[in-house]
């Protein structure tokens, strides 16, 4: 029987440490251990994206990643991106322009989104659709997801100039 | 979906990387991206009870380009090779080609030396890195050895790389000329139902030199000599056309899967060569 191992790390912001398996698979270190139930399972197998959450600035399927390999890392899910009084704008976005239905893809694709816009905070319809290339929806048919990122885009931007 | 129990290394240096793989000989297995282990660890496909993280060996992170050469680091991603403007500018096909390899999440995880030491005949890296005439190096107890991209792969999962050996940086030769890499897949993220890796160089109105292979058309890729010299003292007309796909037809061997017939793949591998050739030759 392998030993557990001593892991570390930085989820929204917060310091978690745990003995795990080597083989715990990150997307049950947050969900079950962690009870961070905002990344999904939705196929298991490395395709759909509703598992992504960002690691140390990249977009992760949590599903292909041990929590081994992310010790030391900083994790962070839809929750470290907005909540009910604070939603981000990718977030309000979806609400307002139907950019989802039954909402299980979702965080995935918030997520992956908020890495998008900061790659590529002008994306045209094609960038969008193919730096959402990972993340698959079963209801909404794309068109409003894309139509919620550019909406969030427009207004994230219109915020930094006006900081500016 | 839950691997079998294995221990985790995370080593620090080659040596301690090479050392548990003597010590585990074919018990242990390293992991660079993990995005085709970890899918064959959870379907059960690969029992690996000894994992050793690659993540933290130094040295192995960089893209080098020199005269005439391009060194690319193991540890290297795909979402690198996209993003480093330079290479992109002396070697524009290896990013044509990553830009094709499954998602935005599996490109910031999956490395340049996972691709091409996997020995997944799907896998786009290993065609690419035939048509270019790259080299890979491996590191072992005895010591460092290149081995020619064209000689590297033996059948499917199965290399020329030992079981202790490393790879470390695969080295490239500064193409040269127009360059495609065409792919045909079933929806976007997907592997090829079949690809080709053209590099063609263009003197006057004829062509001087071709190199082709093909991708996910065999148990290995296909570097189609004869395909090449199809090409080389024409004008890349209908006829050298028609002559290259032929003398590439005769050296792939697909078989049926869900990706299709072997009728379906031959006519597949026919029309996506002649995209690459064509767009290659326009770029020549
Ligand atoms: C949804 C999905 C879609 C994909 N689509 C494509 C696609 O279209 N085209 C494509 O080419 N790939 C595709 N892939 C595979 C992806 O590109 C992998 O990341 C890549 O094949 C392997 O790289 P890795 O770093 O993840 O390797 P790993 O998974 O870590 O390793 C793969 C194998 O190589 C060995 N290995 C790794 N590094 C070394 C090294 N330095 N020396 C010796 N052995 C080593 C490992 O032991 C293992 O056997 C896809 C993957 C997923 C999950
Ligand atoms: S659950 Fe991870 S990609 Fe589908
Ligand atoms: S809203 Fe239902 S899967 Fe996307």
């Amino acid at each position: 029987m392998p030993k557990k191992m001593h892991i570390k790390l930085n989820v929204n912001g917060k310091d978690e440490e745990f003995l795990a398996e080597p083989r715990e698979l990150l997307i049950y270190t947050l969900r079950e251990r962690l009870n961070i139930t905002g990344p999904h399972i939705g196929c298991e197998t490395s395709h759909c994206g509703a598992c992504t959450v960002t690691i140390d600035g990249k977009s992760v399927k949590a599903c292909t990643i041990f929590a081994a390999q992310a010790d030391g890392k900083e994790v962070t899910t839809i929750e470290g991106i907005g909540g009910p009084d604070d939603l981000h704008p990718l977030q309000n976005a979806f609400k307002e322009h139907h950019g989802l239905q039954c909402g299980y893809c979702t965080p995935g694709m918030i997520t992956r989104a908020t890495k998008l816009l900061e790659e590529n905070p002008n994306p045209t319809e094609e960038e969008i659709r193919f730096g959402m290339a990972g993340n698959i929806c079963r209801c909404t048919g794309y068109q409003n997801i894309v139509k919620s990122i550019q909406a969030a885009a427009t207004e994230m931007n219109a915020a930094k100039e006006a900081a500016e | 979906m839950i691997p079998a129990a294995f221990e985790y290394y995370r080593p620090k240096d080659m040596d301690g990387v090479l050392s548990i793989l003597e010590e585990h000989g074919d018990d242990a297995r390293v992991m660079a991206g993990g995005h085709s282990l970890i899918p064959m660890m959870k379907l059960r496909m690969a029992d690996v009870p000894h994992l050793i993280d690659l993540q933290d060996v130094g040295g192995m992170s960089d893209i080098e380009l020199t005269a005439d050469s391009i060194r690319i680091g193991a540890l290297v991603t795909q979402a690198d090779i996209i993003d480093h403007a330079r290479l992109a500018a002396a070697a524009p096909i290896l990013r044509e080609a990553a830009l094709q390899i499954a998602d935005p999440q599996v490109r910031y995880m999956g490395t340049i030396g996972g691709n091409v030491a996997n020995g997944d005949p799907g896998n786009d890296m290993p065609g690419l890195m035939q048509c270019l005439n790259a080299s890979f190096t491996v590191v072992g107890a005895d010591g460092e050895r290149d081995i020619p991209a064209r000689e590297f792969y033996e059948a499917a999962y199965m290399t020329a790389r030992e079981d202790e050996e490393v790879l470390t940086t695969v080295t490239i030769p500064l193409p040269k000329g127009g360059y495609a890499y065409e792919k045909q897949k079933r929806k976007i993220g997907d592997y090829a139902t079949a690809a080709a890796a053209v590099q063609i160089v263009k003197d006057g109105s004829n062509c001087v030199s071709a190199s082709i292979a093909m991708t996910n058309l065999s148990d290995t890729p296909i570097y189609s000599e004869d395909a090449s010299a199809a090409l080389v003292g024409t004008a890349v007309d209908a006829a050298a056309l028609d002559a290259a796909v032929a003398a590439m037809l005769e050296d792939i061997d697909p078989t049926e899967d869900n990706r299709g017939p072997i009728a379906f793949k031959n006519h597949v591998a026919g029309v996506i060569l002649r995209r690459a050739i064509t767009r290659a030759w326009s770029r020549a």
